[in-house]
């Protein structure tokens, strides 16, 4: 049951690291976004510290959102996609192999450069692992919320735009409470709460969306 | 077993036409005398608010047209869950026909609030729980308008829309919770739009115009999906008559 | 039973007037509008059927 979907994880990986190129302008283009705001804002401290948190935040919902369209799109390409819906394991299984490739590729790289990112804004050492353990902690949800929407726009003209317009709103509750771990840890509240919502909403989304991914590639399959 | 012998009759495209044409001017009717009515009490007979002196008045459409837009997400993911699970042709343009009239309804709700906030809270927008919340269900509204937009095919349409609403549905309350909970953290309790403490006068009148809203919005639903109907089935031998017969 | 003293106090709303007859302005122009558009958008469709119709009956007799 689960060899499926280790399996999908191998593949998948496989395939990206082929490209190596995908996975590194998705992290630049989240390095770049963070980059602009203070230009954008001014160089004073204190003022950065307290935006750093919903900065990196939305910067890596838009770097996670980059590389979506492209889950399902290659496969369903070249008709890998109908074959694996077709065969007798459940294709829900099958995208949650690939929702954590997913996170592997695009969630896992921006963890591990937040903190250096951090550093920039100034933020205080707990402040950055705390923000280095939201985004790892967060970022499963958002590809697993992600996969969801993939699904439904695959194949169709405008797909990326749509995409975002279908996922970024059911993005805001993983914004709020990652932003608000590091925001709590700044002001000394303690983010402790806020990552474990962050973990119960990263649960939930791993559990359930892989399913509703499935029927939505099942109804674009049809 | 008649019961549901019924409710699949109706259920089927042909039927639900005559139908709904026959429905929608009583309904229409029924949003006039209740708006009326209740704009009357509202506007002319209710006293003024302590507090908030007349601008108060703004709740009489506010209020409702926040529950309508809220309401009517609820029931197109209703229709959206009864067609995924029966697959009836109707339930998707159902849901299509409700989401203009939600989505007007979620502006609606927005643009009383800020013109309610600008003389009580002295801004035209406040990032409060409530229009925060308003504001991601408008999203949420034209996601779903624009993907099923975007299908082509109809019927890929009704189930993929379906499916958002959804799981839009399921996250509504997790994005509200998730609101109140960052507004609370970063801003005291601001003034309710709708205080409690209403009169009996008020609370009656804001009554009658949600059901005036209510109403009209199964009236325009309506209208909608019989053109839907007749767009969909333009290969039925009845759309043909029924074209051919030049009736409206 | 009627609240106001004069008319001219009913449109005034107590200083907010701007605030409230936006507000039921904005939602009187959306509430008539709407039927319209679909009205509008019905007519459209019926005549767009009706020409598909009469171009098949046209090719089918051919």
């Amino acid at each position: 049951m689960h060899n499926i979907v280790f399996a999908v994880i191998a593949r998948d990986l496989r395939l990206a690291l082929r490209r190596p190129a995908d996975i590194a302008s998705a992290v630049f283009f989240f390095v770049i976004v963070v980059s602009l705001f203070p230009l954008g804002i001014g160089p004073e401290v204190d003022l950065l510290r307290k935006l750093a948190p919903g900065v990196l935040w939305v910067a890596a919902l838009l770097a996670t959102m980059l590389s979506l369209p492209r889950l399902f799109a290659d496969d369903h390409r070249d008709g890998t996609l109908e074959q694996l819906a077709l065969a007798p394991h459940p294709l829900g299984l099958v995208v949650t192999g690939k929702v954590i490739a997913h996170w592997l590729i695009s969630g896992l790289p921006l963890a591990l450069i937040a903190p250096v990112l951090g550093i920039q804004f100034d933020l205080t050492a707990d402040a950055l692992l705390v923000l280095t353990g939201a985004i790892l902690l967060g970022t499963p949800a958002l590809s697993g919320i992600g996969a969801i929407g993939a699904a439904l726009t695959l194949g169709l003209r405008g797909g990326g735009v749509l995409l975002s317009l279908l996922v970024l709103p059911l993005y805001i509750p993983v914004l709020i409470f990652g932003a608000g771990a590091v925001d709590a840890t700044v002001s000394g509240l303690g983010g402790e709460g806020h990552l474990s919502l962050l973990a119960a909403m990263t649960i939930a989304a791993i559990g359930f969306a892989p399913w509703a991914s499935a029927a939505a590639l099942k109804i674009a399959l049809e | 077993m008649t019961d549901r012998f019924n409710l699949y009759h109706y259920a089927s495209p042909a039927t639900f036409y005559p139908l709904a044409g026959r429905l929608i001017p009583w309904f229409a009717a029924l949003a006039a005398i209740f708006g009326l009515i209740g704009l009357y009490i509202g506007m002319l007979v209710a006293p003024t608010d302590f507090q908030q002196g007349e601008g108060y008045r703004i709740i009489f459409i506010h209020v409702p047209a926040s529950w309508m837009s809220m309401f009517i997400y609820l029931v197109m993911a209703f229709w959206a869950a009864i067609g995924l699970a029966f697959n009836t042709r109707l339930s998707g343009m159902m849901a299509r026909a409700l989401a203009p009239t939600g989505a007007l309804m979620a502006f609606l709700s927005l643009w009383t609030g800020a013109l309610w906030g600008k003389p009580m809270w002295g801004t035209w927008w406040v990032w409060d729980a409530r229009l925060t919340s308003e504001l991601i269900l408008l999203f949420l509204y034209i996601g779903y308008m624009a993907l099923v937009a975007a299908i082509d095919d109809p019927r890929r349409g009704d189930k993929a829309g379906g499916l958002l609403l959804l799981v839009g549905v399921v996250n509504v309350p997790i994005i509200y919770f998730s609101v109140k909970w960052w507004n609370t953290l970063h801003q005291g309790s601001s003034v309710n739009l709708a205080k409690s403490s209403m009169a009996e006068v008020m609370l009656w009148a804001m009554l009658l115009v949600a059901l005036s809203f209510w109403m009209y919005s199964i009236a325009v639903a309506f209208a909608r999906v019989r053109t839907l109907i007749l767009e969909r089935e333009r290969n039925a031998d009845w759309v043909k008559a029924e074209l051919a017969g030049d009736r409206p | 039973m009627i609240y106001w003293n004069s008319f001219s106090d009913f449109l005034a709303m107590g200083g907010y007037g701007l605030y409230v007859w936006g507000s039921f302005g904005v939602t009187a122009l959306i509430m008539a509008s709407e039927p319209l558009l679909v009205a509008r958008r019905r007519k459209a469709t019926i005549a767009r059927l009706k020409r598909q119709l009469r171009a098949e009956s046209r090719t089918t007799d051919a």
